[in-house]
C-alpha cells in the first residue's frame, strides 16, 4: 500500500514538473506565446472560452462514444466468429491486417464523398480505428482457450454454444477488456483527426480554425482538453475491466477479492 | 478372490441381465500421432463394467489408464474397436457422467460454489429448472456437498485462493454433484495428504453406498484401490492392455484399520508384483513401435 501511494505521488510530481519547467523555460527563454505558449496562458484560455469549448467538448466525446460502441459492436462479433475456428481465424487475418494497416487520415475523403462534411465520417474513422484490437483480442482469447477447461464441460455433454457461454466468453473477457482501453482512445484519435480533416464541429475542427487564427493558446487549450479527456476515457475503462474481469489479475495483488 | 484372466468378464454385482453394461470396451486401441511418431497407447483393450460397479484401474505410469477413461467419458475417440456406454455408441447424449480430473480444473472466474454447481447448469434434468434453483435448491445442495469434504468455508471463495488439496476436494464435489450414473476419476487423490485421503476416501464409499453409481477410477495408489473398489483391474506397461481382472470381495463400509489386515495386505502385495512384472518386461521389450 505504502508503495502504492509513493508510486502515485511520483507520478503526479513529474506531471506537475513538467508543466513548471515548461513554464519556467517559456519564461527565461522569452517566448512567443505565437510560437510556445506558457501552460498557463493555455490553461487561462481554456477557462475562460469554456462556454464556447463546451459544445464542442460534447460532440467530440459524443462522436467517440458512438464510434466505440459501433466497433465494440464489429469487433466483437468478426473477433467472436474467427475465434470459434481456427480454419477462420487463418483465413481472416490477412485480410484484417491488410485493412488495419491502412492509414486512416486516407479513408476520411473517401467517408467524406460518400457522406459529406460532418459527424458521420468522424463516427466511422473512429469505428474504423478502434475496432481491430477488439477483434484481434477476442479471436485470441477463444482461440487460446484451455483445452481442460473445455473438457470440463464436454464431459458433461455440453454443446458448442454452451462451452462458448461458460468457458470461451468468460475466459476472454480480460483480453476484452484490455482491449477496450485501447481502443477507446485510438476511437478518439479517428474522432478527432476526422473532425480537423472533414468537420465543422468538435475539438479537432476548433483546433484547426485556431491554428489558421493563430490563436496558438486556444490551439494548446485544444490539446489540453484531448489530453484529458483521452485519459479520463482509459480510466474509466481500465475501472470497468478491474470491476469485471479482476479475476484475472487478483491472483497477484493476493488481498482482496472483488 | 478369485482371479479371472482377461476377456472373461467379471460377474455383475448388482445384476439384471436385460440391461446393457454400463461401459463396454471391446478390442480398442488408441494410437497418437501420425507415421514415424505413431504411439500405441492402448492396444486392444476388452473392459466391461456392470451398472453400479466399483472399478478401479491399477498399473505403471504411461500404461494408458487415463486414456480409458478418456475414451469412456468421449472425449477421445478409439482408433479401432468399439466403445459403449450404456450401450450405446460414445458422444450422444449418453448417461449423465461425472468426471474428476487429475488437475482439477476449476474455472478462475467462478467461485468454488459456482465451479461445483456447473454440472447442474449443464446437465439435464437439473438444466432446465436452473435459473429458478440456482439461489436456492441447487445452492444448499452444493453447500451440503461441500461441507462433506470440509470446504464449506470456501464456498465464496475464488479457485487461486485456495490450497491444491482443496481445489481437488472441490474437484471431487464437481464430480458428484449432479448425481452421475457413471463416475469417473482420474488420480483425484493425487495431490492430497494421507489423512484427507483416507478421509475422503470414507466419503466417496458412502456416497457410492448410497447412490451406487458406476465408478471407474483411476489410481496410482493400491491401497486406495483396494479400499475402493469391487474390482481392480491391472494394465500392462504400454501400449496398455489389462492383464488381470480380480473382484474384491472386502465387507463394506471399509475403514482404515482394515487396510493393515494380512487380507488387505495379501492383495496389495499381489498388485504390487503385477505391476512390478509389467514394468520391467516392458523394459526388456524396450520401446514399441
Amino acid at each position: 500500500m505504502k508503495y502504492e501511494v509513493r508510486r502515485r505521488l511520483w507520478a503526479a510530481l513529474l506531471i506537475l514538473g513538467f508543466f513548471v519547467v515548461w513554464e519556467l523555460l517559456c519564461i527565461m527563454l522569452n517566448v512567443s506565446d505565437l510560437v510556445l505558449p506558457r501552460p498557463s496562458q493555455a490553461l487561462t484560455t481554456l477557462v475562460l472560452r469554456f462556454d464556447v469549448l463546451w459544445p464542442h467538448i460534447l460532440q467530440t466525446l459524443m462522436t467517440t462514444m458512438v464510434g466505440f460502441a459501433l466497433g465494440v459492436v464489429v469487433g466483437v462479433v468478426i473477433g467472436a466468429s474467427i475465434g470459434v475456428s481456427k480454419t477462420a481465424y487463418d483465413t481472416a487475418y490477412p485480410l484484417l491486417i491488410g485493412f488495419s494497416s491502412i492509414p486512416k487520415v486516407a479513408v476520411v475523403p473517401i467517408l467524406v464523398l460518400w457522406f459529406g462534411v460532418g459527424t458521420v465520417p468522424a463516427i466511422l474513422t473512429a469505428l474504423a480505428m478502434c475496432f481491430f484490437p477488439i477483434v484481434v483480442n477476442i479471436a485470441t482469447g477463444l482461440a487460446t482457450t484451455e483445452p481442460d477447461l473445455e473438457d470440463v464441460l464436454k464431459v458433461l455433454g455440453a454443446n458448442k454454444f454452451d462451452i462458448l457461454w461458460n468457458v470461451g466468453l468468460p475466459r476472454t473477457m480480460p483480453f476484452f477488456f484490455a482491449s477496450l482501453k485501447i481502443a477507446v482512445t485510438f476511437a478518439f484519435v479517428g474522432t478527432v483527426l476526422a473532425e480537423t480533416v472533414a468537420s465543422n464541429r468538435g475539438i479537432g475542427n476548433v483546433m484547426m480554425k485556431a491554428s489558421s487564427n493563430f490563436d496558438v493558446p486556444l490551439l494548446f487549450a485544444g490539446l489540453f482538453i484531448l489530453s484529458g479527456l483521452g485519459v479520463a476515457l482509459y480510466v474509466v475503462f481500465s475501472l470497468i475491466e478491474k470491476r469485471v474481469a479482476g479475476w484475472a489479475t487478483t491472483r497477484r495483488d493476493d488481498a482482496t477479492i472483488m | 478372490m478369485i482371479d479371472q484372466q482377461v476377456p472373461m468378464p467379471a460377474e455383475p454385482i448388482v445384476s439384471d441381465r436385460h440391461r446393457p453394461p454400463a461401459v463396454e470396451l471391446s478390442r480398442a486401441s488408441v494410437t497418437f500421432g501420425r507415421d514415424d511418431k505413431r504411439l500405441l497407447a492402448l492396444s486392444s483393450t476388452d473392459l466391461r463394467i456392470e451398472e453400479g460397479e466399483f472399478v478401479a484401474l491399477v498399473g505403471p505410469s504411461g500404461c494408458g489408464k487415463s486414456t480409458i477413461l478418456k475414451l469412456t467419458s468421449g472425449l477421445l475417440g478409439p482408433s479401432s474397436g468399439v466403445v459403449l456406454v450404456g450401450g450405446r455408441e460414445v458422444g450422444a447424449k449418453m448417461m449423465r457422467i461425472g468426471m474428476a480430473f487429475q488437475n482439477p480444473t476449476m474455472l478462475p472466474w467462478l467461485t468454488i460454489e459456482r465451479n461445483v454447481m456447473l454440472p447442474l447448469k449443464i446437465v439435464e434434468p437439473y438444466r432446465s429448472a436452473f435459473r429458478q434453483k440456482c439461489k436456492g435448491e441447487y445452492r444448499d445442495r452444493v453447500h451440503e456437498l461441500l461441507a462433506e469434504v470440509g470446504l464449506s468455508r470456501f464456498a465464496g471463495h475464488y479457485p487461486w485462493q485456495l490450497s491444491g488439496g482443496m481445489l481437488q476436494r472441490a474437484n471431487l464435489c464437481r464430480a458428484l454433484i449432479h448425481e452421475p450414473q457413471l463416475l469417473l476419476l482420474d488420480e483425484p487423490f493425487g495431490a492430497l495428504d494421507q489423512f484427507t485421503r483416507e478421509e475422503l476416501w470414507g466419503a466417496l464409499q458412502s456416497l457410492w453406498m448410497k447412490l451406487r453409481p458406476t465408478v471407474l477410477l483411476v489410481t496410482h495408489d493400491l491401497k486406495e484401490a483396494g479400499f475402493l473398489a469391487s474390482r481392480i483391474c491391472v494394465m500392462s506397461a504400454r501400449p496398455g492392455r489389462i492383464i488381470n481382472d480380480s473382484p474384491i470381495d472386502f465387507p463394506r463400509p471399509r475403514t482404515v484399520p482394515m487396510t493393515f489386515e494380512p487380507q488387505f495386505v495379501e492383495l496389495n502385495q499381489r498388485l504390487r508384483a503385477m505391476i512390478e512384472e509389467a514394468r520391467t518386461d516392458a523394459d526388456k521389450e524396450g520401446e514399441e513401435l
